[in-house]
């Protein structure tokens, strides 16, 4: 059953992502209408709960969505099976967790 | 096709090389290489009539496989110029490329030797995914009724008419990449039974085609519903089964799993 909690898994998470890079994309456009910088993007994130809560969730979907799809190249092209792909996919999402986590906290605590 | 149904009588008398070069896979499960044969041309000749002249009247240690001649046994597909078919039914100047054919085993199955190959590995996978019938009623009940055009049906008639013939299986490049995958075949007829009111299974079919290389291994490249020579459309039987693991997923299933 781990193959469709993984298939349900990966579907949940584009369901979640789908908004949010609408989102994303929305405010990009939005924002540098006025031209763009750090200070005036930081000035908008930091110490805003929504803005980490929003990367945030975008972050963990991305990570479990992205992990399950490479999971799967990995084992059909490089022949990956049992405990390392298990443990190669882990890794790989925990280091995209760790890197999106630092980016969303680095955007949004003062 | 129209080509296929002119008489000799109306075909253009083209024949100007007599002969077709094939190219024929031979060996075993150790390895192996093509061998060249001239073989005569014929009107409305099949890639099948092609082997079995070679084996007739060129090299009798030729090993291949057929039964019905008539598309309906499932048992002489090969692969001819790279691209999985059912021989008997293959017109060769429908597929020659240049006046060549190259005839080798099915593609993800072991050779035995020359075009023959162990189905083995594919019908293990049929029993696998469940498809095998899960009686639901005893000889003292009466006969089911079974309605045409219920929606139900209409989906399990969909892929009644496989031949087991492999094609899709050969094709499918998602088993070439994972040979834990149950393949189109098997999961099709899964999903035949699943739609079967006759058949008690589905919640067993369920739980078999949701393990490791079940149905959610399938990419939807739709190379099997390309290839199948009888015009079924495995693919669009896993997409039906995916919903149907969804939607027991967030128990929303009814009657053995079924929706």
């Amino acid at each position: 059953m781990t193959e469709l909690r993984l298939y349900m898994a990966q579907r949940l998470t584009a369901l979640i992502m789908a908004p949010l890079v609408i989102g994303h994309i929305a405010v990009m456009i939005y924002a540098v209408q006025g031209g763009l910088s750090a200070g005036e993007i930081l000035g908008r994130t930091r110490g805003s709960l929504f803005w980490a809560l929003f990367y945030g969730s975008f972050v963990a979907a991305v990570s479990i969505h992205a992990t399950i799809g490479i999971r799967t190249i990995l084992s059909e092209w490089a022949g990956l099976r049992g405990t390392l792909l298990n443990g190669v996919c882990i890794g790989l999402c925990a280091v995209l967790l760790v890197m999106g986590g630092r980016a969303v906290m680095a955007v949004t605590f003062a | 096709m129209p080509d296929e149904h002119r008489t000799a009588a109306t075909r253009p008398a083209s024949n100007e090389a007599a002969t077709l070069a094939v190219y024929v896979w031979r060996g075993d499960a150790g390895g192996g290489a093509e061998q060249r044969f001239d073989v005569p041309k014929q009107d409305s000749q099949t890639v099948l009539d092609v082997v079995t002249w070679i084996q007739q009247q060129a090299d009798a240690s030729l090993t291949y496989r057929f039964a019905c001649r008539v598309g309906m046994c499932g048992s002489c597909a090969m692969m001819v110029n790279d691209e999985p078919r059912w021989t008997c039914r293959t017109h060769v100047e429908r597929v020659a490329s240049d006046g060549e054919l190259h005839i080798a085993p099915l593609r993800n199955l072991p050779v035995i030797k020359d075009l023959v190959t162990d189905m083995d590995p594919f019908f293990d996978k049929w029993v696998k995914a469940e498809a095998v019938h899960h009686p639901s009623a005893g000889r003292a009940d009466g006969f089911a009724a079974v309605t045409p055009d219920d929606p139900q049906r209409i989906e399990a008639s969909a892929g009644i008419e496989c031949i087991n013939c492999a094609i899709c299986y050969a094709a499918c490049d998602t088993v070439a990449g994972n040979p834990d995958y149950l393949g189109p075949a098997a999961l099709q007829r899964a999903w035949t039974l699943y739609n079967d009111s006759r058949d008690g299974g589905g919640d067993a079919i369920l739980d078999a085609v949701s393990q490791s290389g079940g149905c959610h291994s399938c990419h939807s490249m739709g190379s099997c519903s390309h290839y199948c020579p009888n015009d079924l459309d495995p693919m669009g039987a896993i997409a039906g089964l995916k919903l149907a693991t969804t939607k027991r997923f967030f128990g929303r299933g009814k009657g053995g799993g079924r929706s």
